[in-house]
């Protein structure tokens, strides 16, 4: 093994390293929602991780300025909900959830993740 | 002049918030008139535009509580499809370009071909100058949606074709404007803006397909929204107007002639007509309907004229109800999606992890040129990764399922209801009403010696005209046709499922089944034998006793409808043990049972004990599925594991079923079961070609064939097969679309 391949494998370790850290070990900063909320879809949703009181109905608003396919739909499947975004367009949904716990939004394709939390 | 508006409010719920909403917008000066349609949830506002503002509709309605969708959110009806249909033409016109210009780098710079090129083409520089609209302007999308996900630390697709892409670019204007640098690490210095260019183009193309196969899975709930009348002629003081849908109220006479549509649920008051509402119930057949029958929205009425009441409007209508149910049921999650759910959290960055393997191990201990096999094996593997079939593999096939069992009549709660569906190996039948028509009638009147079988009638008329079951109605009726009088009964009282009694003339008379006569210690004797001969007929006997003693029997039967025997014939066809629970006794159950080929029967099971009855066949390891009307029997529906309510569009029966049956054909629950295999099948298959497609060719992408047979994925293949294998995950779901009931 020469000094390339030796430097090649740090780096790559290091990347491999990074990629995990960047991606699968961010923190969850979860906001606290009382009556409505208004989410941006862009890259994914901002904020991404919402708590909402049990048995109150609380309205949640997309604004979708990315233009990805993927994210043109959300999808709530707990709350039985599949929505259409517009580009550009707020879309407001109404839930009222009746158990405590962590459900999950997704887009359409299951790619990007939001969480709401029942509380 | 008046300018009218259309747009959306929310945060309505019931027919209060009509009214709310109404007054409010009315108020505003300079507004005409205002009308809310709670099933659209949309205002129409006709105002002076000079003196009416969008600020002042919003705030009007945002007073009394709820929101407007005005100005920057707006919403026209079709905006989806107009917007799918401007992606789809940019995405076509990208596609042509990107695949043109890469075939023309192609021509270029692949080693058999290039000598045919002419010579402009095999100049790196040009090479460039093709490549950068198609990196930059048709790839654009990719950067546009990787950089915001970058910000949230997320990654999707789009970030490993612009990573994937992007390493080829870049390496290839290095190629181009620093040879040298390329040689010096003894690589003949060779661009691949073939594979950048052709890359994108194909996966362009994929997505070109595969958006176009997706809105082919919503489809049907289109035409549900779509078969919603547009005007209905009312009838208002003498006159015929014709006024918006949206402006029809519970009570409006509405007039319908030949040809036209129905516009809102209601009931008959004059004339009679066929009626086709297959593009609602799934009955293929018309319907003949008479004074005091309903009619349902956005049905046709073939051949007469007639007036009918409208009883349900907006979103109560049976129309509404099914759109309702069926995007409830399309946005639903079905539980085999968890495996992909979990996976898809992980995928990309552990793809992104595999390519920066790929690009050490074939730098490390790869042949010579090192740089480039590791380049070419590391791009592959970014290419190949297809998470957007995971993510559609269930939801494509379940939007194709439920929408084409609601075009048939089948209506299924959510992706659960249709997952377990599918494992039914029981089915329970209400027997009246379900397998049978419902409507009783008397058959035989026996009666005693020194009595005549007018007088059997009239008692028994006499006492069950306060009783609800449906088997007096057909007692009453036929004492009815026969113009008898009844006598004044007094002290009433009905004990269920066993009967009726009360005093006629201070005597005690007692009219029910078997049981009633034990309590009531009425001794059978000689009447046993009639008993026996009329049960055995399948019919349902009752007994009339004057205190203790018998004084005649009335028998009273039921058809079963027309297509139960079918129906039944279908399930054991798939498998599925058919059963029938009843009221009735034994031997009744049994006679009509085996006339439509039931061997397992539950008889004289009490309304109460349905449920009991549901839970004990499930205690024996079965999935049970229990068919009946949705209202009575609402406990046993709930209890069962699946639970269908037949021939009925009331809120009461879809709340309780987990699959509601709007026709009244009973081959209907074979094909709804049929329905949820298919659609089962089709998922398990797109979840198995998702799963094992990047299992197996993310690995032979890395070189994992390399050492055995000399094979490596070239990066223009690994976009072949990842724009094919979404696209083949849809045009799989969309063959559900072929399914039939059968016939």
């Amino acid at each position: 093994m020469n000094a390339d391949d030796i430097l090649v494998a740090i780096f790559s370790f290091l990347g491999m390293a990074f990629t995990y850290w960047f991606f699968l070990m961010k923190k969850e900063e979860v906001v606290s929602v009382t009556n409505s909320v208004n989410i941006i879809v862009e890259g994914g949703y901002s904020p991404n991780a919402i708590s909402i009181p049990q048995g109150k109905t609380t309205k949640i608003s997309f604004t979708r300025s990315d233009p990805s396919g993927c994210l043109e739909e959300v999808v709530l499947g707990d709350f039985k909900i599949r929505k259409f975004l517009p580009l550009g367009k707020k879309v407001t949904i109404e839930v009222t959830p009746k158990k405590k716990g962590d459900f999950s939004f997704t887009c359409g394709m299951n790619m990007f993740h939001g969480k709401i939390k029942v509380v | 002049m008046l300018q009218k508006k259309t747009f959306t409010i929310d945060g309505m719920h019931c027919a209060s918030c009509v009214k709310i909403l109404e007054k409010a917008l009315c108020r505003v000066e300079g507004v005409d008139n205002a009308v809310v349609n709670l099933a659209t949830t949309q205002a129409t506002v006709a105002f002076d535009p000079k003196r009416v503002t969008d600020e002042h509709l919003k705030s009007a309605v945002a007073n009394v509580g709820y929101h407007a969708q005005l100005g920057a959110e707006e919403k026209s009806e079709d905006e989806q499809t107009l917007q799918k249909t401007k992606e789809l033409k940019e995405l076509k016109i990208k596609v042509a370009i990107s695949l043109f210009f890469g075939l023309l780098i192609l021509w270029g710079s692949f080693p058999q071909i290039m000598e045919t090129a002419p010579q402009i083409l095999r100049n790196f520089k040009v090479m460039l100058l093709l490549a950068i609209p198609v990196q930059f302007w048709a790839g654009l999308s990719f950067y546009k949606a990787t950089i915001p996900a970058l910000k949230h630390r997320t990654a999707n697709m789009d970030t490993l074709v612009a990573l994937g892409t992007s390493v080829a670019f870049s390496y290839s204007a290095i190629v181009t404007f620093f040879p040298g640098i390329i040689e010096k690490i003894g690589i003949d210095p060779m661009p691949y803006f073939d594979v950048s260019t052709i890359i994108i183009g194909l996966i362009l193309l994929g997505r070109y397909f595969e958006a176009r196969a997706k809105a082919g899975t919503s489809e049907a709930i289109k035409k549900l929204i779509g078969l919603q009348a547009k005007t209905a002629r009312v009838v208002k003081d003498g006159k015929e107007v014709d006024i918006p849908i949206e402006q029809v109220a519970i009570g409006n006479i509405i007039r319908v002639r030949p040809g036209e549509k129905i516009p809102v649920d209601g009931v008959i008051l004059e004339g009679e007509s066929s009626i086709d509402e297959s593009m609602v119930t799934g009955e293929s057949i018309p319907t003949d309907k008479t004074k005091g029958d309903t009619v349902i929205g956005a049905t046709i009425n073939k051949t007469g004229t007639f007036t009918y009441k409208a009883t349900k409007v907006g979103k109560d209508t049976m129309l509404a109800q099914i759109i309702k149910l069926v995007q409830e049921a399309q946005g639903s999650k079905a539980p085999i999606q968890r495996l992909a759910d979990q996976v898809s959290a992980y995928f990309v960055p552990v793809v992104i992890m595999l390519a920066i393997a790929t690009f050490a191990i074939w730098y490390i201990f790869g042949p010579n040129p090192v740089l480039l096999f590791a380049l070419l094996n590391t791009i592959a593997v970014l290419i190949i990764a297809c998470p957007c079939a995971m993510g559609l593999a269930t939801p494509t096939a379940i939007m194709v399922g439920t929408g084409k069992g609601a075009e048939m009549g089948i209506l299924i709660k959510d992706a659960t209801s249709l997952e377990t569906a599918h494992k039914v190996n029981t089915i329970i039948f209400d027997k009246t009403g379900t397998l049978t028509v419902g409507k009783p009638k008397v058959t035989d009147i026996v009666a005693g010696d020194k009595i005549k079988k007018d007088e059997i009638l009239k008692l028994a008329a006499s006492i069950e005209k306060g009783s609800e079951h449906s088997l007096a109605e057909a007692i009453v009726t036929h004492a009815e046709n026969q113009k008898a009088k009844l006598y004044k009964v007094s002290n009433f009282k009905a004990i269920p499922g066993m009967g009726v009694e009360g005093m006629i003339s201070a005597k005690t008379v007692s009219f029910g089944n078997t049981k009633l006569a034990s309590l009531r210690q009425v001794a059978l004797g000689k009447w046993a034998k009639n008993i026996e001969t009329l049960e055995a007929e399948g019919k349902t006997v009752m007994i009339l006793s004057v205190g203790t003693k018998l004084i005649g029997l009335i028998a009273v039967a039921d058809t079963p409808k027309e297509s139960a025997r079918a129906g039944v014939k279908e399930l054991i066809k798939q498998g599925i043990e058919p059963v029938m629970i009843t009221g009735d006794n034994e031997r009744t159950a049994k006679a009509i049972a085996s006339q439509l080929g039931i061997k397992r029967i539950l008889a004289e099971v009490l309304p109460a004990e349905k449920e009991a009855q549901v839970r004990q066949i499930q205690k024996e390891g079965k999935v049970v599925a229990m068919v009946g009307d949705g209202i009575n029997d609402a406990p046993a529906l709930a209890a069962a594991d699946v639970g269908i309510a037949m021939g009925s569009g009331t809120d009461v029966a879809i709340e309780a079923a987990d699959i509601t049956l709007i026709n009244k054909d009973l081959r209907s629950v074979a094909a709804a079961i049929d329905l949820s295999k298919k659609t089962m099948r089709t998922i398990k298959l797109n979840l198995f070609w998702a799963f094992g497609y990047n299992v197996l060719l993310i690995p032979v992408a890395m070189g994992a064939l390399y050492p055995f047979f000399n094979i490596l994925l070239n990066p223009i293949f690994a976009s072949v097969a990842m724009a094919t294998s979404s696209v083949s995950v849809v045009t799989n779901s969309l063959l559900l679309k072929r399914w039939h009931k059968a016939k």
